[in-house]
């Protein structure tokens, strides 16, 4: 992988991220941020391929305390993401029996 | 050179292929979440992307401490399971911002270790790790602060004079010691050590004299500023799936930000180097008229007897939990014939749709739930606007006084209904510190107490009657 198609990657994505959210109403706001902070708790995956190529005890300290937020992130963003979106079955039921939109 | 042998883009297809698989689900997942109705299996899909690229990584060539990176992930799991579990609704803001600011660390940490290493994959790889190490930081100091306000562990906005130079030169410093972390890759371990300090007071410096009403848009801010730091340091490492998802979050959070400053009908600089947020209220010093105290009796006869009630929820329904109430005492009025709307503002709360998660906590239906435009028009018809521990959103003064800092923010027009009651904890000023016209106006009346005992009241008050 050459230097320009990962930036063509960054540009899709960019994009991707962009139009994937432009649509959002107001009322997912919330989870949605949530969730997108979920989404970049794949930073756990560097952090542990950093710390599985660490050597000196410093790089196993630094990278030990990255595995552990970035494991943080990803867990924490999913648990609270689910909560928030678990509510909004709750809510669907009555929405569905007053009026379908 | 790299001592890293984890040979990046040919190797390992299979990891490859799975960490295709999982760009593929978060970006499934994201768009399953902007709808209502796919929302909670979108969180399902991007879950099962996560769990699949985190196995697959155990596979990666040339790692080793296993034993350490398991403990790390039980660890940090499990604690972040417990506390997400056991956090109240109503304070998941702090919440993101700390995992947030979790992953903003977890980057700064990979580039920490890259760089102290000695740099990754020449001038270009450690040019984006420094990049990514310098924005996690900021992101997770940052994001710290943000936690700690909201949730009231840090009470005042520290600011003094100066403070923007003050983050200039932290910005500078961080810079310059980036630059030569990349010139002398060799033998760059001070230069790592100082940009990762001002770094990190870098994000203390930024985020201390916000004031806590700009927080949504802050914590949006540094969720995107994350997602761009997991980018830069998947640039580093060679790592798709971490471009991709670390990409689209930073764009998605982007605009989010955008949208978010653009509801106050600001620039996102004016959010982050004007200071408002509190203390600068002398710009709406001309209120007139008093405050009129009314008792929860007698606005339960006015409910009652209204034809259409339009509710407006703010922080101060979030911080007494009192949604479920609320709802309690606008099903009654619903069965008594009122038309009941909630006006939702964008920025009410803590974070964009904050007030939508409490009410569909409560059970409200979506059909009575209107934002800004949909439901401006209908106060003007609307007998009675129930304000409730809302402050700034439906401060008049943002129409008319061209010298408070609110000036030009779309408001929700509550002081076009016929009466207005504001439910409110104290006679304090809301959290802008800005005073609210709206409350000295001749139709307005302050029903003063927690909005949780109050609801009670007035479900009482309401059940007399019948």
């Amino acid at each position: 992988m050459t230097g320009i198609v990962a930036l063509y990657i960054f540009m899709l994505a960019a994009f991707t991220g962009y139009e994937v959210i432009s649509r959002v109403p107001v009322i997912l706001h919330t989870p949605l941020m949530s969730g997108s902070n979920f989404v970049h708790g794949i930073v756990l995956v560097g952090a542990m391929v950093a710390l599985g190529n660490a050597h000196t005890p410093l790089e196993k300290t630094i990278g030990f305390i990255g595995v552990l937020l970035a494991a943080g992130n990803a867990v924490g963003g999913y648990v609270v993401t689910e909560r928030m979106l678990e509510m909004f079955k709750s809510s669907k039921a009555p929405r569905s029996a007053s009026e379908e939109r | 050179m790299p001592a890293a042998p984890a040979a990046p883009w040919s190797a390992g297809s299979l990891i490859q292929a799975s960490y295709f698989v999982t760009a593929v689900l978060f970006i499934t997942g994201l768009k399953r979440m902007s709808s209502p109705v796919s929302a909670r299996s979108g969180i399902v899909w991007a879950g099962a992307g996560m769990l699949v690229a985190t196995l697959v990584t155990f596979a990666y060539p040339g790692m080793s401490n296993y034993p350490l990176i398991s403990a790390a992930i039980v660890l940090g799991a499990a604690l972040a399971w417990w506390s997400g579990k056991r956090v109240a609704m109503t304070n998941m803001p702090q919440m993101i911002a700390l995992y947030n600011g979790m992953g903003g660390g977890a980057a700064a940490s990979i580039a920490a270790v890259e760089l102290y290493r000695g740099g990754s994959d020449g001038a270009v790889g450690t040019t984006l790790a420094v990049a990514g190490g310098l924005i996690g930081a900021v992101s997770f100091s940052g994001s710290a602060i943000a936690f700690g306000k909201l949730q009231g562990l840090i009470k005042r906005s520290i600011r003094f004079r100066g403070q923007q130079i003050v983050s200039l030169l932290l910005l500078a410093a961080a810079l310059v010691h980036g630059v030569l972390a990349i010139v002398h890759p060799g033998d760059s371990s001070v230069y790592v050590t100082g940009l990762l300090i001002f770094a990190l007071l870098l994000g203390l410096a930024m985020t201390l004299p916000i004031g806590g009403a700009d927080m949504p848009v802050v914590i949006s801010l540094y969720n995107a500023l994350t997602g761009l730091a997991v980018g830069f340091e998947g640039f580093a490492l060679h790592n798709a799936a971490m471009i991709i998802a670390g990409t689209v979050v930073g764009s998605a959070g982007t605009l989010l930000t955008q949208l978010m400053a653009r509801a106050m009908n600001r620039s996102l600089g004016n959010v982050l180097f004007s200071g408002f947020g509190e203390g600068s209220a002398a710009g709406g010093g001309e209120v007139s008229g008093s405050l009129k105290p009314i008792e929860a009796s007698d606005v339960g006869v006015m409910l009652a007897f209204a034809q259409k009630v339009i509710v407006v929820p703010g922080y101060g329904m979030a911080v007494a939990q009192a949604q479920h109430k609320i709802w309690e005492l606008c099903q009654l009025l619903i069965d008594r014939g009122v038309t009941v709307r909630f006006a939702i503002h964008p920025v009410a709360g803590r974070m964009p749709g904050h007030m939508n998660v409490l009410l569909a906590e409560a059970g409200v239906p979506y059909d009575l739930i209107g934002d800004l435009e949909e439901i401006n028009g209908e106060f003007e018809t609307a007998d009675v606007a129930l304000v409730i521990g809302a402050n700034d959103v439906v401060n008049p003064v943002a129409r008319t006084d061209k010298s408070s800092p609110i000036y030009g923010m779309p408001i929700l027009n509550a002081d076009r209904a016929q009466n207005v009651i504001v439910i409110k904890r104290g006679q304090g000023a809301g959290f802008s510190g800005i005073e609210n016209a709206l409350f000295y106006l001749d139709n307005t009346r302050m029903l003063y107490g927690d909005a949780q005992k109050v609801g009670s009241a007035l479900i009482a008050a309401v059940k007399a009657l019948s």
